[in-house]
């Protein structure tokens, strides 16, 4: 009793309360996005809202659960859940339902489960455990290939079940790993990979290669001051360049400019180096291999943009980019997404008054979509709000992370904040048109029973091991 | 760096990234507004049917027939099958193809126009597979009678300017563009009413917004009677078949056209429907103008008919009386210019209308404008022109016929610039005193004026429209006009026009019984032969017609007019034809010239 007691006193509230609002808020929108007058009732059973609720009192049911649960018990079991988790990623490929072509459910009678939804949990307890091993070092190439095996796992299972979307969460547990011990510049090499991908696509391939040539010249003249060198290099890259190009201009003879840039740049990045290993200038090791790496990468994008992704997934990353204005086809989704939000204003058009998700212009309305309705109803001052409420909320379990003692903890407390912040960006990023239509859902808010109780168990299993903070374990 | 800060910032930067995309979306940027309205929301025209418009005595003259307008709004278009489609239509995938391209994307674009009632009957069966399509009920103008074109007028689709000028108009409606259809526009229209109904992503109609709060009801176009005589009217219009010109009848007691016909003329049913615009350019192109309305649009001469008016202003002003004789050497000599008359020796009043003598009429103006009361000869001028003003020569009649002109009388000042002032008087401008010259009026002024005559002193404007179902027509329409003649006047000029038709120039239209009142005149014209005018009246007492009568470039007034006139007076006043034989030279005459 008296530990029951100190449960109530030690839990953070203010997640609880910022926990509670979103679920509630997002019941109402769900209530909104499917709303019809015939069953007005926020409680029908037959309506998605109403199974909505269903959930939601069962994941109340779930919060107490885990509270009976001791702190300790989660790392104990980290490794046997995370086994099971496999286990289950296997069986549905075999078992499962298919959905959407999508084989990633489970169906119990009229009740199904989507376990990709729990190995988020799984693979952040599996991975905490490992990470808060005592004296872990995280640079070793052994500790560093079971990282990527814990996290790679699942997330390829995920892959075989065609449910990419999902599989693209665990990316983010790079974020728990920086956090962890891995360098800033891996993670900058990581931001920077992102980038050069979503800039290739706006760019004409040669133009991207003189972009990272120029960016890596005045890198190297702003770390070594050595003007003159550099321009000796430039001079170098020119001269390769004017032979290159001098058969196209003068002989017009057809040999594509790309690759005349890409082996210019490639070479005076060699000679740059070998130069700079006589004289031991550092700067250059990084540099030049970055820069070769670069031109390999863009080459890559594009060649598995032409020759390996298929038409629709082209189009797709194509219309994100603005490249082709297919609104009734791939673009349709996200344009009327984009139409929904906008006419919602500043205030909104009121609760139940939206127009576009209710006459089902926006699909997935009440799941990967609900955001819409919420933009359309509740207007700016409502989706602003949301997007506070989520970065607080994120905040604040990072805050909470940070007091644990337990390193296990800490870790978990991040996992979670991350798997938070990847779902949120990622759904609302797809909402608003900044990023490719990827079918994930928006935490707390989706309808759907396996998304909402994942998350709770994600939360309140840390909120659980807050209380008991002051644990090393 | 510290690691932790990093980690807060990039969450905190998606964030605001986030908030600044969604300002721009819900805030700054207007567009999405508009285009969740037109996601969500069909705005239906509901097109009131166009007035119907009848004879004077019921008789129906234009009506409205069901078409069907395939439409389409092709941000609601889903892929469909386009061969079925055009098979459906008869038209080809490429000109289907095309309008779509070419349209707006949330505005109705027209795919197939004034389907026919057995094509749409085939369609509406298979439209459920074509989403984004849908037909709108139109009307189309019928004239069963096939007469009276230039009176009606016809209706066409809104031009640019159309829209432009009357916010009221969108694209695809119809308006008035000539004609009554032109001038009652506004009546026969009605108003347009809106439905706003919520469609779903599918084209699906949820329903009406809001149980129908903002819409609006068509209020259906108003039916007009017409002044005009359906009979009368084809009869005229039978008569001047194959003749250039143009007659019109007016009641003298309410202003009433009876008849008013413009020859060449078409088939008001040329401008309904597919054939529409190949039938417009036709009849643009054709060079005898049988568009052009002559009725109140051409300005002829008057010719001798003017005589009547210049005995009626010379006896007003005291300057001859019934009893005063000129004396005609077969003509009249100014000095310069001999003004040649067909009649010599002494003429008496009555003998000078009924014979149409050019010398006695040379003496009267020359009494007119040379009259003492007035201080110069442009006085004199100014005053003659009053007179006929208030005859309503020379001036637009305010009639509710659209695009009506005004004739011509040139003011004194004219010839003080062209003559020099004080250095000219009636022998410079005589060929006014026997209606030639510088004077032009069209026909309807011709018929109104004989109606004043008819009426001793009065007239009222001529108008074609006698009731507006549920409305009134101007009260303009039942005011007295009077001359500035005294109705005393009047009795010799009408003696003397009886004696034309009795036993003078015009016997041609003597009906046995009818007491027609008649003058005639041939008047000079620079485009080839005389144009031959009638203008009568009928009966002498309490008339019940007044007519003017012109057929260009024809000959002399008693070979044509004449008779024509004559023979619609018969036909309104007796329902039948004694001189049958009068009747058939007529209309076996072709006047015009290959």
């Amino acid at each position: 009793m008296s530990k029951n007691k100190n449960i109530l006193v030690r839990i953070d509230w203010i997640t609880v309360i910022m926990y509670l609002i979103l679920v509630f808020f997002g019941w109402l929108n769900i209530y909104a996005a499917v709303y019809n007058e015939e069953h007005s009732s926020i409680m029908d059973l037959g309506q998605r809202y109403g199974s909505q609720m269903k959930w939601i009192i069962i994941a109340f049911a779930l919060m107490f659960l885990v509270f009976l649960v001791e702190s300790h018990i989660f790392a104990l079991l980290s490794y046997f859940i995370y086994g099971i988790m496999i286990f289950l990623l296997i069986a549905v490929l075999i078992f499962g339902e298919e959905v959407n072509g999508a084989r990633s459910w489970f169906e119990f009678g009229s009740f199904k489960v989507q376990p990709a939804e729990f190995a988020k949990f799984a693979t952040a307890l599996a991975l905490s455990k490992f990470l808060s091993q005592e004296n872990f070092k995280i640079m070793k190439l052994n500790n560093l290939i079971i990282i990527g095996t814990l996290i790679f796992l699942p997330a390829g299972l995920i892959v075989l079940q065609n449910d990419t979307g999902s599989a693209l969460v665990y990316i983010i547990f790079i974020l728990v790993l920086y956090r962890e011990g891995i360098p800033g510049y891996i993670l900058l090499l990581f931001f920077l990979l992102i980038l050069i991908f979503v800039i290739s696509f706006f760019i004409e391939f040669y133009a991207m290669l003189l972009v990272l040539f120029f960016i890596s010249v005045i890198a190297f003249v702003l770390f070594t001051r050595q003007y003159k060198l550099t321009l000796i290099g430039l001079s170098i890259f020119t001269g390769f360049l004017t032979v290159g190009i001098f058969p196209v201009l003068i002989l017009n003879m057809n040999i594509p400019i790309a690759p005349v840039i890409a082996i210019s740049i490639t070479a005076t990045a060699i000679i740059a180096l070998l130069y700079s290993l006589r004289k031991r200038i550092m700067i250059m090791f990084y540099i030049a291999p970055i820069l070769i790496a670069s031109v390999i990468y863009t080459f890559s994008i594009d060649y598995i943009f032409n020759n390996i992704l298929e038409p629709h997934q082209q189009t797709r990353i194509n219309v994100l980019f603005g490249i082709e204005k297919d609104l009734k086809g791939a673009g349709y989704n996200v344009h009327q997404s984009q139409i929904a939000i906008g006419s919602g204003g500043i205030t909104g058009k009121g609760f139940l008054q939206g127009t576009q998700t209710k006459l089902d212009f926006v699909p997935e309305q009440d799941t990967d979509f609900i955001f819409c309705t919420i933009g359309e109803e509740w207007g700016f001052l409502g989706t602003a709000s949301v997007i506070s409420l989520f970065v607080i909320f994120i905040l604040r379990i990072l805050f909470l992370a940070e007091r644990q003692r337990s390193a296990f903890s800490r870790i978990y407390g991040y996992s979670v904040a991350s798997i938070l912040f990847l779902h949120f960006s990622v759904n609302i990023a797809m909402t608003i048109g900044l990023a490719p239509v990827i079918g994930i859902p928006l935490p707390f808010f989706s309808y759907g029973g396996s998304s909402l109780w994942a998350f709770t168990f994600l939360v309140f299993t840390f909120l659980r091991l807050d209380v008991g903070r002051d644990e090393t374990f | 760096m510290d690691k932790r800060i990093v980690i807060r910032a990039i969450i905190i930067l998606t964030g605001l990234i986030f908030i600044i995309n969604l300002y721009i979306i819900q805030v700054a940027d207007n567009s999405y507004k508009l285009s969740a309205e037109n996601n969500a929301f069909r705005h239906v025209t509901q097109y009131p049917a166009r007035g119907m418009i009848f004879d004077r005595n019921g008789r129906l003259l234009v009506f409205n027939e069901a078409s069907y307008d395939l439409k389409a709004v092709s941000d609601q278009i889903k892929p469909f099958d386009t061969i079925n489609l055009c098979k459906l239509l008869s038209i080809s995938k490429e000109q289907l193809i095309k309008t779509l391209a070419d349209a707006n994307r949330y505005q109705p674009v027209v795919i197939s126009k004034q389907m026919s009632k057995k094509r749409y009957a085939v369609l509406q069966e298979f439209l459920y597979k074509f989403p984004g399509f849908y037909v709108e009920t139109r009307t189309l103008r019928k004239y069963p009678e096939a007469t009276a074109a230039h009176l009606l007028g016809y209706v066409k689709e809104v031009n640019k300017n159309d829209i432009k000028k009357n916010r009221y108009y969108r694209q695809g409606d119809y308006i008035g563009k000539s004609g009554i259809e032109k001038s009652y526009e506004e009546k026969l229209r009605g108003r347009k009413g809106k439905n706003i109904l919520v469609v779903d992503v599918h084209n699906r109609i949820k329903g009406s917004y809001k149980e129908g709060k903002y819409d609006t009801a068509a209020v259906v176009g108003k039916n007009l009677t017409t002044t005009l005589d359906a009979d009368l009217q084809a009869y005229v219009e039978k008569l001047l078949q194959n003749k250039i010109g143009s007659v019109v009848a007016i009641e003298p007691k309410t202003g009433e056209i009876l008849a008013l016909a413009s020859s060449p003329t078409y088939d008001p049913n040329m401008f309904v429907g597919a054939k529409s615009s190949r039938n417009y350019s036709k009849l643009v192109n054709d060079p005898l103008l049988p568009l052009f309305n002559r009725a109140i649009k051409s300005k002829y001469p008057p010719g001798s008919t003017f005589k009547t008016v210049s005995a009626l202003i010379a006896l007003q002003e005291g300057v001859i009386t019934p009893q005063t004789v000129f004396v005609s050497n077969f003509g009249y000599s100014t000095g310069s210019h001999f003004v040649k008359d067909h009649i010599g020796g002494a003429v008496n009043f009555i003998m000078s209308i009924q014979y149409s003598s050019n010398a006695y009429y040379c003496h009267v103006f020359k009494n007119i404008l040379s009259d003492k009361k007035f201080s110069s000869v442009s006085d004199a001028y100014e005053n003659w022109k009053e007179h006929l003003h208030s005859f309503g020569l020379g001036k637009k009649l305010g009639t509710d016929l659209a695009y009506e002109e005004k004739g011509l009388i040139y003011p004194a000042s004219y010839f003080d610039k062209y003559y020099g002032k004080g250095r000219w008087n009636h022998n410079t401008v005589i060929s006014l005193a026997i209606g030639q010259g510088e004077l032009g009026f069209t026909p309807l002024q011709m018929a109104n004026m004989t109606a004043a005559i008819a009426n001793r002193g009065y007239y009222i404007i001529p108008h074609i429209i006698k009731n507006i179902t549920d409305d009134s027509i101007d009260p303009i329409y039942s005011i007295k006009k009077y001359t500035k003649i005294e109705p005393k006047y009047f009795d010799p000029v009408i003696e003397g026009m009886e004696m034309v038709v009795k036993a003078g120039t015009a016997r041609s239209a003597f009906v046995e019984g009818l007491q027609i009142c008649g003058k005639t005149g041939t008047a000079q014209n620079p485009h080839g032969k005389d144009h031959s005018i009638f203008i009568a009246f009928a009966p002498k007492d309490n008339p019940k017609i007044a007519i003017a009568a012109y057929i260009e470039n024809a000959g002399y007034g008693s070979t044509w007019a004449a008779p024509i006139a004559s023979l619609m007076i018969e036909k309104y006043l007796t329902d039948t034809i004694k001189r049958p034989w009068v009747e058939k030279r007529i209309v076996d005459a072709n006047l015009i010239k290959k």
